[in-house]
């Protein structure tokens, strides 16, 4: 029988982990989980536990160094585990190797830690655990000053974990978030699989990344990855670009909310399309979005709105000015309105709430408004990595999504969101004000549109108590996309057609 | 009121090891206790239970459980001076 070449994965249920693991962590083995204080690692190696007993039934073993099993079984509530119950019915067994700080420990002479080796195999055998978590492992080399007997036992421990055939996670401290692997040379002896934690400050945000370092003999995603730690739900890794570009395209078409803009685009939106609305503050983003989110209601569909600019009652009463009832589609259950503030929590963590909205309310189509809003709270590579996980799963789920950004001036130029995206989208649709003989005057065009054709022109449009009316396009005017919009005469009108005239 | 010292030393088998704290301890205590302690020798390796039950993590361990206050030496007891600074069987000087 041949051998197999790569090791065999143990399948851990963290979200989004066993993706970018390639399938788990390396089953028998022992993968060291380093961070920094507070990057989260006494939750992971609960997690692994939790996740192994609820949803694989793999019973665990957790040996605590630090904290009292107290001190867990409170800290993890919040997350859902309801650890004395697992203990009550046998599926966790706490080793509890933390200090008693109220007596007096003397070293005299040579030990080792059979003591513990015995009672973590007692444990094992106890429960028939399948995963082992040990937490964490600085703190043993604090209490016994002797390294090299604390490196030699703790190795033995884990070629006894080996032996067992347990998978096992055991976490260490860092020092500094980009620098050696861990304190007092722990990676030495846990060489062969290595996760490290980050919890660094960038631009004076946050952000928790996940960095599988090693796996000995076996494949994995490189690099970090960003995760979250939330109530109810723990560490949930956002694997983002790694979700496959194999989503089947296709030909279906939707209504856009408006029926000019239905031909400007060929025939509407495609039904699995992210469609970009860009333009300046008032020139009309909020109001194609209602308009798209009605148009859909109108047509039986269910729609979300994730807005991170205006409140509820103005979003409500906007769109009543345009001829909407948003209350009234609420009420029906075909519309939901979700509105939040950018700043009260990371971009990993909206990502996480609009998917999760998405996952609830099952709408056909999504609107964001605006984008811009959640561009100022992150740095650029949070910014484009959660537009990466944000069209990934808007086109998994065969949804149409349409995100409305703003651009910086009034009369034109770029936004930076265009430039970061522009890429990702299906279609861009251009909001500009064109300024004629003193007056500000409205223009939209359709300037991409994947896979299908397009109007070229730019149309003029207006707004009324009905909503968005687009008229004919721009005729003698040059320069409105760049800002400059000039008139041109007649003659040179001529000129132009005169260059383009096939013989 | 009787000043009996009890003691339980867990040990990870008979090892060198172990044999070596039991016969140190024993001297020690001959010495300076004659007949006035209780001496309980337990093998994790027979009783995982009970070494779980103390939060034995290394091996070999001595508690001293009476008289209070509870102390706990780790190693093979090779020195005698500390042994009984850590049993309060002596004085610091």
């Amino acid at each position: 029988m041949k051998e197999s070449q790569g090791i065999e994965k143990l399948q851990t249920y963290i979200p989004g982990l066993d993706l970018i693991a390639d399938g788990g962590l390396p089953k028998g083995r022992t993968t060291l989980v380093a961070g920094t204080s507070g990057s989260a690692k006494t939750v992971f190696a609960a997690q692994f536990l939790a996740a192994g007993i609820s949803q694989a039934e793999e019973n665990g073993v957790f040996v605590t160094f630090e904290e009292s099993p107290e001190a867990i079984r409170r800290n993890v509530k919040g997350f859902g585990w309801d650890i004395e119950q697992w203990e009550a019915d046998g599926k966790w067994v706490f080793v509890d190797a933390s200090p008693d700080p109220a007596e007096e420990v003397t070293i005299i002479g040579n030990y080792d830690f059979g003591g513990l080796l015995v009672r973590i195999e007692h444990a094992i055998r106890k429960n028939g655990a399948k995963r082992v978590a040990m937490d964490s492992v600085g703190t043993v080399f604090t209490r016994y000053s002797e390294r090299a007997t604390v490196r030699r036992e703790l190795f033995r421990i884990i070629a006894a974990l080996r032996e067992i055939g347990v998978t096992a996670v055991l976490t260490a401290e860092r020092n500094e978030e980009y620098g050696e692997i861990a304190r007092f040379g722990v990676e030495e002896f846990v060489a062969d699989n290595v996760i490290i934690l980050r919890n660094s400050l960038e631009e004076e945000k946050r952000r928790r990344t996940i960095e599988i370092l090693k796996f000995r003999g076996t494949y994995h995603q490189k690099g970090e990855w960003p995760f979250t730690v939330s109530s109810g739900k723990g560490i949930v890794v956002l694997p983002l670009s790694v979700i496959e570009l194999n989503q089947s395209s296709t030909d279906q078409r939707v209504h856009s909310g408006n029926e000019e803009l239905d031909k400007m685009c060929g025939g509407g939106f495609f039904r699995d399309s992210i469609i970009l609305v860009s333009g300046a503050t008032g020139s009309g983003k909020t109001l194609l979005a209602t308009k798209f989110l009605a148009g859909g209601v109108a047509r039986g569909e269910k729609a979300l709105m994730l807005a991170f600019e205006e409140s509820r009652p103005q979003l409500i009463r906007n769109s009543r000015g345009w001829g909407d009832d948003f209350a009234a589609m609420e009420q029906a259950g075909k519309l939901r309105i979700v509105c939040t503030y950018p700043e009260t929590a990371s971009l990993e963590e909206h990502l996480l709430e609009i998917k999760a909205a998405v996952e609830e309310f099952r709408p056909n189509r999504l609107a964001i408004d605006s984008l811009s809003a959640l561009e100022r709270m992150a740095t650029a590579k949070g910014y484009r990595e959660f537009i990466v996980g944000l069209t990934s799963f808007v086109k998994h789920g065969e949804l149409v999504g349409l995100f409305t950004a703003t651009t910086p001036t009034l009369l034109g130029g770029a936004s930076v969101t265009e430039s970061h995206i522009s890429t990702m989208t299906d279609s861009i649709i251009l909001l500009r004000y064109v300024e004629v003989y003193g007056d500000i005057r409205r223009g939209i065009v359709v300037i991409k549109m994947r896979g299908s054709g397009h109007e070229k022109e730019i149309r003029e449009f207006t707004i009324d108590a009905q909503g968005m009316h687009i008229g004919r396009p721009f005729r003698g005017i040059t320069g409105i996309l760049s800002g400059n919009p000039i008139q041109a005469s007649a003659d040179e009108m001529e000129r132009l057609d005169e260059l383009f005239k096939t013989r | 009121m009787s000043k009996k010292y009890l003691l339980k030393l867990y040990i990870t088998g008979r090892t060198p090891r172990s044999e070596q704290s039991i016969a140190n301890l024993r001297i020690i205590l001959e010495r300076e206790l004659d007949d006035e302690y209780e001496l309980e020798v337990i093998d994790v390796l027979e009783k995982p239970q009970l070494a779980e039950d103390e939060k034995i993590l290394a091996t070999p361990t001595l508690i001293k459980k009476l008289p209070a206050p509870v102390r706990r030496l780790i190693g093979d007891l090779s020195d005698t001076e500390k042994v009984l600074l850590g049993l309060d069987l002596k004085r610091l000087e």
